[in-house]
């Protein structure tokens, strides 16, 4: 197996590119992010790690502004996505400056999934080691959630999650995003996802869903970063407001427990 | 010939723009509009050869808007004319672009700013500013009647004298102005207000 590491370009005899599996390893050891869809809002949630006592909280920003109406949070490699992040800033507008119009989410997306594949097909780089969450509002006003991986898979999403622990929030998501739930009812029936999602999440329920989503894997609200997307601005949650959505859901759960009882 | 005026005032900068578009003897068109806006707290006039102008001007434009990403910060108009005079030095000894400037801008640090920038990539800092043929009728109009703090009414009163001055004396005048106000908003921020769209 050894000897299939060295060049990318090359294949095992199974089939598989070990430096991008590997790649995803690396992504899989970062700090958690979410991205939820939801009717007039998006939001990005990010899990902050403890920061060391010394450090200043500011500089280590992991959800960021691409354009206008169009953001980003990754997972992974920071280094890694500094670089990306720098080059699709530019596309965006140089995008702009061909054609004078909004790249639309999808064909930023699209650009940042090119370039990420494209480093598992070239000689003497290794893949980025991220994988992103790219959501903005096109210019319909529709909103859009995207995931890229370091293999230059992109798709789109109504909710993800990337990073370590992603499991577990996904499976969250997939028992508590609103729409979804319909899906579980309906049996015998051929489903169709698009037919039975149906967008009602407002934004203040959508952070709340992103608040409670982080909550399964992080230690405290302090460890939580929230932004929410909305067409031409991103704002990041305050602390204090975090923390008060946190004591809200605390107290809701208590509530459901003594009345179990 | 392109007229363009840059008035500077308390806290906002006016610029007057004719819209006429010539080749040669023939006017192409009389709507053209040759400020354009950079953002909210800066515009450009521009004037000079077509096809550069509005490629340099869109070029900085992008430029400025990609260094507002990055950093999170909207550039000071200092800052800006000065990108700009670099990139207008930097073409000059290889393919220079053919087009004269005015940027105008308002900002917290220095308030209201015009700056006169030329093809040959100098740059002054001025109150008022005019590039073409307009200078030499219009600067005796400033020299006259234009003082320090002025309101934006008395700014585009100033302009109407100057807009006066050139349709009486000057040959090539045209009959058509575009005007624009940036200035400093309710909100503390800089606005832009279109006073005389380009075309009507």
């Amino acid at each position: 197996m050894a000897r299939y590491d060295r060049a990318i370009t090359v294949f095992s005899p199974d089939g598989h590119l070990f430096q991008v599996e590997y790649a995803l390893n690396a992504v899989n050891k970062g700090t958690t992010a979410i991205g939820i869809r939801g009717k007039n809002s998006i939001v990005l949630g990010i899990e902050k790690k403890s920061a060391m006592k010394l450090q200043d909280p500011r500089t280590v920003r992991k959800i960021v502004q691409l354009d206008d109406s169009i953001c980003l949070a990754f997972a992974g490699l920071v280094a890694d996505a500094r670089v990306l992040i720098n080059k699709a800033r530019i596309e965006c507008q140089t995008y702009r400056l061909t054609l004078d119009e909004e790249p639309s989410v999808e064909y930023i997306t699209r650009w940042i999934a090119q370039r990420q594949q494209k480093y598992t097909q070239s000689g003497g780089v290794r893949p980025y080691g991220i994988s992103t969450l790219i959501v903005g509002f096109d210019t319909d006003g529709e909103p859009r959630l995207f995931q890229t991986d370091p293999s230059g898979i992109y798709s789109e999403w109504f909710a993800n999650c990337i990073g370590r622990n992603s499991k577990p929030v996904k499976e969250f998501f997939t028992k508590n995003y609103p729409g979804l739930r319909k899906e579980e009812k309906t049996e015998g029936e051929e489903e169709s996802e698009e037919e039975l999602v149906d967008f009602e999440l407002t934004e203040e329920a959508t952070i709340k869903l992103a608040v409670k989503a982080l909550m399964e894997v992080v230690e405290s609200p302090k460890n939580i970063e929230i932004a929410v997307v909305k067409k031409g601005s991103l704002r990041f949650l305050e602390v204090d407001e975090i923390e008060t959505l946190v004591d809200a859901f605390e107290a809701e759960q208590k509530e459901k427990e003594d009345n179990k009882q | 010939m392109d007229s363009l005026i840059g008035i500077t005032g308390k806290d906002f900068v006016i610029f007057i723009a004719d819209t006429a578009q010539a080749r040669s003897i023939l006017k192409m068109k009389g709507d053209e509009d040759k400020i354009m806006v950079v953002d909210e707290s800066k515009m450009f006039a521009m004037a000079g050869d077509t096809g550069d102008r509005t490629t340099f001007c869109e070029y900085v434009k992008r430029n400025l808007k990609l260094y507002e990403i990055r950093s999170g910060l909207t550039l000071s108009t200092h800052a800006a004319a000065h990108w700009t005079r670099r990139a207008l030095a930097d073409a000059l000894r290889q393919n220079p672009y053919q087009t004269n400037l005015l940027l105008g801008g308002w900002d917290e640090e220095s308030g209201a700013s015009l700056y006169y920038l030329d093809y040959l990539g100098s740059m002054h800092k001025m109150p008022f500013a005019i590039q073409g043929y307009a200078s030499n009728f219009v600067l005796s109009i400033f020299d006259r009647y234009y003082k320090e703090d002025l309101t934006v009414a008395e700014g585009l009163e100033l302009a109407k004298l100057c807009i006066a001055e050139l349709n009486r004396r000057f040959l090539l005048a045209q009959p058509d102005w575009a005007i624009k106000v940036i200035k400093k908003g309710e909100n503390g921020k800089a606005s832009l207000e279109v006073i005389v769209p380009a075309s009507k």
